[in-house]
């Protein structure tokens, strides 16, 4: 069991967890991921490692409410458990000085580029940081991006707040600019990553993406996370999650990550039913 | 009274009932059938069957308790050497091992041996078995076992009994290893079963932490220099799953064998909605394979709904690496075997899903090096199997996690762990390994065998490290 420390709402469905777990805490690596189970009856989910804390023996989780499991998650309180946390799962980012780098953060992917960037900045390099969301209300991170980068640039669809654009819009900018740009980092939904592969594949410019592929164990004995790299087939969960960019297909990981969609809307339906169930119970 | 030359038959679900229902194939004997089958056994001084069972049961001493009704003592008799009765009476090839060797096997069928072991376990384990915690003395040496599929347990419980601090690590949320995430809910049950066999073994004071992944959450070394364990057992098994290598293996609807068996029996998929894991079963399933994996696999598409249900294997009925008993079973539940028949491309839609398999059909050529028949494509032979889910089953490696983490643990050429057939030693001191890590993927029994053996060689080697 792994007592939630600190909850914190940071945008309209978007949580932080502050989670006890000094073993993981004490490994962790920027890049690395955990996987999860709220209950008994739950399923297996795949969270990036936002932050760490060695001395508190604590990893901080970011997750949007997006389906089913996620809800549940987002409805433990502080001081409650989660029952199962494994981790940390996956390769670390490979960090050195590479010069100037460009870290790019789309939606609920800029809490992961967050120890990244930081990493990259202790490293040495001068970190350039992009990042992104639909509007103002649920972009995360920014003070905590401004303390680990050398310049901040925001977008936002709808120009809430910085540049109304989308982050490959700056990102192109600044690989038209005189400065050398050794390396991109982005992570984000998987069309904003294939559209920063896009940009960055004309200028040569090395690019790292984190894959969020559909995953079971977390530990390579499944394959169900499996991705086409460079054409030859990858385990995400061990070999990854972080991948040359130019090589990835995005199509085929778009399509596996659309497996389940039925059923996860079933699932929402069954858990909304149950819970509804419950409040009647209550009332009598 | 003449001595039947045939067991006496387990009661089954009927084919057509069970092939809808995750509930156990086999029901087991009841009181009068234990007793009589047991009446079968011909008490031979010399027990041929005990050189077949890997853990070396005193066969002929239980199944006389059985017989005479003593239930308590038949169990005490078994659990001396083998921690796990409840599951190997269910899963161990029995036909290849201890009922082998049964002299009435000469004229007619074997002693139902693990039918007999079965029948002890469950009667004792729906009594409510009482278990005494061991008394560890305040210099206890401490053993760290990785992984806790059957050669970790059998480890666990030996070297417990023998007066060790054990201490399990798994990386998954439940302990058992393929006893939880592979053998299906049919053959096995999960919950009544092999839960309850674990938790006899922590109440004898084996201690078992979930969630710990060696090579990451600790390193071998770490629990030899920092958590001051005195030996390590690695038996992390074969859990790595292979591919085709064909194209399209990539589409929706594409599973190995591994993910599609730890949805449906680790993560409870055939109670999806209740339990969160979604699976995905077409009307038409192909499964690719020869093994009792792949029989697994078929037989689980067919509970789960698939109205069809095929075994593509390259090679013909004869060649079938699988247990009979399963074999027969899948028979029974309508599992329709393409025999001499390989895949070369799973097809698909533009959606990315799965709609069929292209296959080659087969003839077979000159014994290769395993011995068996080599299978020859023929040419022009193609045709296009029209299915709609597809699991491979075609074998599984090791997870190279562990080793490749460790300092000077020698692997071989397939990324097995290089160990002592007889004693689990490693070129790594105070390291021992056994199971699927050591042997490639093989039997639940065997690997309790390698893991028996390993525990003694771990004995003595702790004996001789404390007596330094």
């Amino acid at each position: 069991m792994y007592k939630i420390l600190v909850k914190q709402q940071l945008a309209p469905s978007v949580q932080l967890f502050e989670v006890e777990a000094p073993l993981i805490a004490k490994k962790a690596k920027p890049g690395q991921f955990v996987i999860l189970r709220v209950n008994d009856q739950g399923e297996r989910i795949p969270l990036t490692i936002a932050d760490f804390n060695r001395e508190k023996g604590s990893v901080t989780l970011i997750f949007q409410e997006v389906g089913a499991s996620t809800v549940e998650l987002g409805r433990l309180q502080q001081g409650e458990f989660l029952l199962d946390l494994v981790g940390p799962l996956g390769k670390p980012t490979h960090i050195e000085k590479f010069g100037t780098v460009v870290c790019v953060g789309g939606g609920i992917g800029i809490a992961p580029v967050y120890p990244i960037a930081r990493g990259l900045k202790e490293a040495g390099n001068e970190v350039i940081s992009i990042i992104g969301a639909r509007s103002e209300d649920i972009l995360i991170y920014e003070e905590e991006m401004a303390a680990v980068s050398d310049e901040l640039i925001i977008t936002t669809d709808d120009g809430s707040k910085g540049i109304k654009a989308l982050v490959t819009q700056p990102l192109k900018e600044l690989l038209d600019s005189d400065k050398t740009i050794s390396l991109v980092v982005a992570i984000g939904p998987v069309i904003m990553m294939k559209f920063v592969a896009e940009t960055t594949r004309p200028y040569g410019v090395p690019t790292v993406v984190s894959l969020n592929p559909i995953m079971v164990d977390g530990t390579g004995m499944c394959g169900g996370c499996r991705v086409s790299v460079g054409q030859e087939n990858k385990f995400a969960c061990v070999d990854g999650p972080e991948f040359d960019a130019h090589k990835v297909d995005f199509e085929s990981l778009m399509a596996r990550q659309r497996m389940y969609k039925p059923h996860e809307k079933q699932h929402s339906e069954y858990i909304a039913g149950k819970r509804e169930e419950g409040c009647k119970c209550h009332s009598h | 009274m003449s001595l039947s030359l045939n067991k006496n038959p387990m009661p089954e679900q009927e084919p057509k009932v069970r092939a809808k229902n995750f509930s156990e194939v086999s029901l087991g004997y009841t009181e009068e059938l234990a007793k009589a089958e047991a009446a079968r056994c011909l008490q031979c001084k010399t027990a041929p069957c005990r050189k077949g069972c890997p853990v070396q049961v005193d066969i002929p001493a239980f199944i006389k308790e059985v017989k005479e009704g003593n239930m308590d003592v038949a169990i005490a008799k078994i659990k001396e050497v083998n921690s796990l009765p409840a599951v190997c009476g269910r899963v161990c090839p029995q036909e290849e091992q201890c009922e082998k060797y049964c002299v009435l096997a000469k004229r007619g069928e074997a002693v139902g041996i693990g039918r007999l072991e079965r029948y002890v376990a469950d009667t004792a384990r729906n009594k409510g078995e009482h278990i005494t915690a061991i008394d560890y003395a305040p210099d206890a040496q401490k053993v760290a076992v990785i992984g806790s599929g059957p050669a970790g347990l059998a480890v666990a419980g030996d070297l417990a009994k023998k007066g060790y601090k054990v201490t399990i690590f798994e990386a998954l949320h439940l302990p058992g290893g393929v006893l939880m995430y592979g053998i299906p809910e049919f053959r096995l049950p999960k919950d009544e079963v092999v839960q309850v066999e674990i938790n006899n073994l922590r109440k004898l004071g084996v201690e078992i932490v979930v969630n710990a992944v060696i090579g990451s959450t600790f390193t071998v070394d770490e629990l030899m220099e920092e958590e001051g364990f005195d030996a390590v057992f690695i038996g992390t098994g074969a859990g790595l799953p292979y591919f085709m290598g064909v194209p399209g293996e990539n589409l929706n609807g594409v599973y190995s064998a591994n993910e599609f068996l730890t949805r449906c029996n680790l993560m409870k998929a055939y109670r999806f909605p209740e339990c969160g894991t979604p699976i995905h079963v077409g009307k038409k399933v192909a499964v690719v394979g020869g093994g009792n994996v792949a029989m697994d696999g078929a037989r689980t598409a067919l509970r789960l709904g698939a109205e069809r249900s095929y075994i593509v294997y390259r090679r013909s009925e004869a060649e079938l690496p699988a247990r009979l008993e399963e074999i027969h079973h899948a028979k029974e539940e309508g599992i329709d075997f393409q025999f001499l028949t390989a895949p070369t491309a799973v097809i698909g839609n533009k959606d990315g899903w799965v709609t069929g398999l292209q296959c080659v059909r087969m003839e077979l050529g000159e014994p290769d090096a395993s011995g068996r028949r080599r299978p020859i494509e023929i040419p022009n032979s193609e045709f296009i199997l029209e299915v709609d889910t597809v699991i491979i089953a075609i074998g599984q490696g090791p997870n190279p996690l562990v080793q490749s983490t460790t300092k000077g643990l020698e692997t071989n050429k397939k990324g097995n762990i290089a160990a002592h057939e007889e004693t689990g030693v490693t070129s790594k001191p105070g390291v021992f390994a056994g199971g699927d890590i050591v042997t490639g993927a093989a039997t639940v029994i065997l690997a309790m065998g390698a893991g028996k053996k390993a525990a003694a060689a771990i004995d003595s080697y702790l004996q001789e490290k404390k007596a330094k």
